[in-house]
């Protein structure tokens, strides 16, 4: 077993008087599908929220771990989050930049690195430095995300004129041109037909398999979660209730509980 | 019936407007005002709306004039084209037979706007960020300018830097305050932004002369170029050119280049930016500091070329006037700018016949402009990248 990519101790996550997130600890490791699962308002989105640096938590800590640094998340901006400990995300509802091409997506994801190499604008409004070749190269490796995706022929769209599944799938293929080292998708399988949802499955395990990162999912669509993930943590009210593998997760009463509601409805 | 109904809206607006625009009418009447009721030129101008709405419906159907997004492919090419051919007439320009002094001031003006444009566009158009004060940019290059070469005795090639740079320090002076703000918020916080600005100019009588102004800002030395007034203003016009296709070729570079695209992205979506590592402050400041720095710079040539500034010239109407020109353009369209500052610049400079009908004239235009393209003239964003060269 390989060392916590993500770990999360005590988190608590609280707006005014509501608690979304109580105390909540979960690990995540590189090369492994962590689903998070719950019903509606259990506060995955909030948990992946304090991930992203977009909320800061109330309590607790979350650090990253890689290349043998450790990155506490909840000290970072979001910005920092995703440029130095290396964490991309999806959303909810698609966030992608419409107007904007769908080659010019994955390339703005490769924002940083391109910064860089135009040294920060200034060599590259000049002509001079290593830009154009830099940008050749993000050009190639955005191609060979769009070919992995099957987009490759729409590139020079609008991103906005794309179907809602493609559209989802450019949206995991732009975090990964950030060359993430955790990816965390919320609901990527949302509103997507069965035979997107089944493409959806293998992209996520071949993006597992073939690059080692680790991935967090918020996911519905118990299929999906059930058939691909690594491990399965379960969330009701703000609080983990279940924590284990797919087969463990399924037979805990207290999760058939959550999901079906107490037989003799006890109140 | 549809018909009778739709222009029996129509003449109801039009009573409810011309209540008081005809029906009442105040005359003098032996030093004080009284009250005169037309009914009779109200009942026809009311019924004039009725006949004209019922014809039109009858003549072009009910239909709603459609909205038109897309610009035809044809065009599309042309702009290729079209782009280089406006640089090359601008260039002749001053050459060929019609160019007489009073065709050179008109071209002087609207090509100040062009850059002023251009420089908005960065903020608006490309990042997205809604300024209502960038005069306030345009104000401090050509205070900088007049300063310094009043008191210190600099000439205008090396005020001209130096207003873009202290344009640039106030850029960002007002970006930090307002990275949180977005939209309308920011919208208001420009707007008042420029007015500080202005009122400040007026009342800091001890460094700026207040709403005197400043007088005998040198003209910008032309190396023994221009020996006739004509020709000197010739000399002024190629300096603004030379400015302003230098903005526009930065801009065209920045938009290929990372910081450019993080600009559009930013407009596209914030909170995805912050998702892939981009950082929004850095991102928003370099925006309002390279906007504000041609702005300065435009300011600064404002200075030289009139020799007189005062703090008049730097209204909210003139950053209305600039907003105007980059979004009638179209946002973020570099020629756009260029056809609406013709519009918005040239057009009641050529309708000064018209006297006091020029407005009129002005605003027909403007609303006959937002029927046709309502998202501007030229609204079409073509990509900074392309994987496959384009046909």
């Amino acid at each position: 077993m390989t060392e916590a990519l993500l770990q999360v101790d005590g988190l608590s996550m609280r707006f005014g008087g509501l608690t979304a997130v109580h105390d909540l600890s979960l690990e995540a490791r590189a090369g492994e599908i962590t689903a998070l699962i719950g019903p509606n308002g259990a506060g995955k989105t909030t948990v992946f929220n304090c991930i992203t640096g977009f909320y800061k938590p109330s309590a607790g800590t979350l650090v990253v771990s890689r290349e043998g640094r450790l990155f506490a998340l909840e000290h970072m901006s979001g910005h920092a989050i995703a440029r130095r400990a290396r964490v991309a995300r999806t959303f909810q509802n698609v966030r992608l930049f419409a107007g904007m091409s769908v080659l010019e997506n994955l390339i703005v994801a490769q924002h940083n690195a391109l910064m860089r190499a135009s040294g920060f604008t200034v060599l590259g409004l000049l002509g001079i430095g290593g830009y154009r070749a830099a940008e050749r190269e993000a050009v190639e490796f955005a191609r060979e995300w769009l070919v992995r995706i099957g987009l490759e022929s729409r590139a020079d769209d609008d991103a906005g004129h794309l179907s809602y599944g493609d559209q989802r799938r450019l949206e995991i293929a732009r975090a990964m041109c950030t060359r993430p080292a955790l990816l965390c998708l919320d609901e990527p399988a949302a509103g997507l037909n069965p035979s997107e949802t089944h493409g959806l499955r293998r992209l996520l395990a071949s993006i597992r398999d073939s690059e080692g990162i680790g991935i967090v999912l918020i996911e519905h669509d118990m299929g999906v979660v059930m058939g691909i993930s690594d491990h399965i943590v379960v969330l009701d009210y703000g609080r983990k209730i279940a924590d284990g593998t797919a087969d463990e997760v399924r037979h805990d009463p207290a999760v058939i509980r959550a999901y079906l509601g107490d037989g003799e409805d006890a109140a | 019936m549809a018909a009778i109904k739709d222009a029996a809206v129509a003449a109801g607006i039009a009573a409810a407007l011309f209540l008081f625009f005809i029906g009442v009418h105040t005359v003098p009447r032996g030093g004080v005002l009284s009250v005169e009721t037309r009914w009779a030129a109200f009942g026809v101008a009311v019924a004039v709306v009725f006949a004209g709405r019922l014809a039109i419906d009858l003549l072009f159907g009910l239909r709603r004039p459609t909205i038109r997004v897309a610009i035809p492919e044809r065009l599309r090419g042309a702009s290729r084209w079209v782009g280089p051919a406006l640089v090359v007439f601008a260039l002749a320009l001053p050459f060929l037979p019609f160019a007489d002094r009073r065709v050179m001031d008109v071209a002087i003006l609207v090509a100040t706007y062009v850059m002023l444009g251009w420089g908005l566009n960065i903020v608006v158009g490309l990042a997205g960020l809604l300024d209502l004060g960038y005069v306030a940019f345009y104000a401090v290059g050509a205070y900088t300018c007049a300063l310094l070469s009043i008191n210190f005795g600099f000439g205008f090639w090396a005020c001209l830097p130096l207003a873009g740079l202290m344009a640039a320090t106030f850029g960002v002076a007002l970006g930090f305050p307002v990275l949180r703000l977005r939209g309308d918020y920011l919208a208001i916080v420009t707007l008042g932004f420029g007015e500080m600005i202005r009122i400040v100019l007026t009342n800091w009588v001890s460094l700026t002369r207040g709403p005197n102004g400043i007088t005998g800002v040198p003209r910008p030395s032309h190396f023994g170029l221009a020996t006739t007034p004509l020709e000197r203003v010739v000399f002024l016009y190629y300096v603004i050119l030379l400015l302003a296709l230098a903005t526009n070729f930065i801009t065209l570079r920045l938009r290929r280049l990372p910081l450019g695209r993080a600009w559009e992205a930013l407009r596209e979506d914030e909170i995805a930016c912050r998702a892939l590592g981009i950082n929004p402050t850095t991102v928003k400041l370099s925006a309002f500091a390279i906007g504000a720095t041609i702005g300065g710079v435009a300011g600064s040539f404002f200075a030289a070329r009139q020799g007189f500034i005062s703090p008049e010239s730097f209204t909210f109407i003139e950053s209305a006037i600039i907003l105007a020109i980059v979004v009638l353009g179209g946002m973020g369209s570099q020629l756009g700018v260029v056809l609406a500052a013709f519009v918005l610049m040239g057009i009641p400079e050529w309708f000064r016949e018209l006297q006091e009908y020029r407005m009129l004239a002005f605003g027909i235009c403007m609303v006959l402009i937002m029927i046709w393209r309502p998202r501007g003239l030229l609204a079409v964003r073509t990509p900074t990248i392309r994987l496959r060269r384009a046909p």
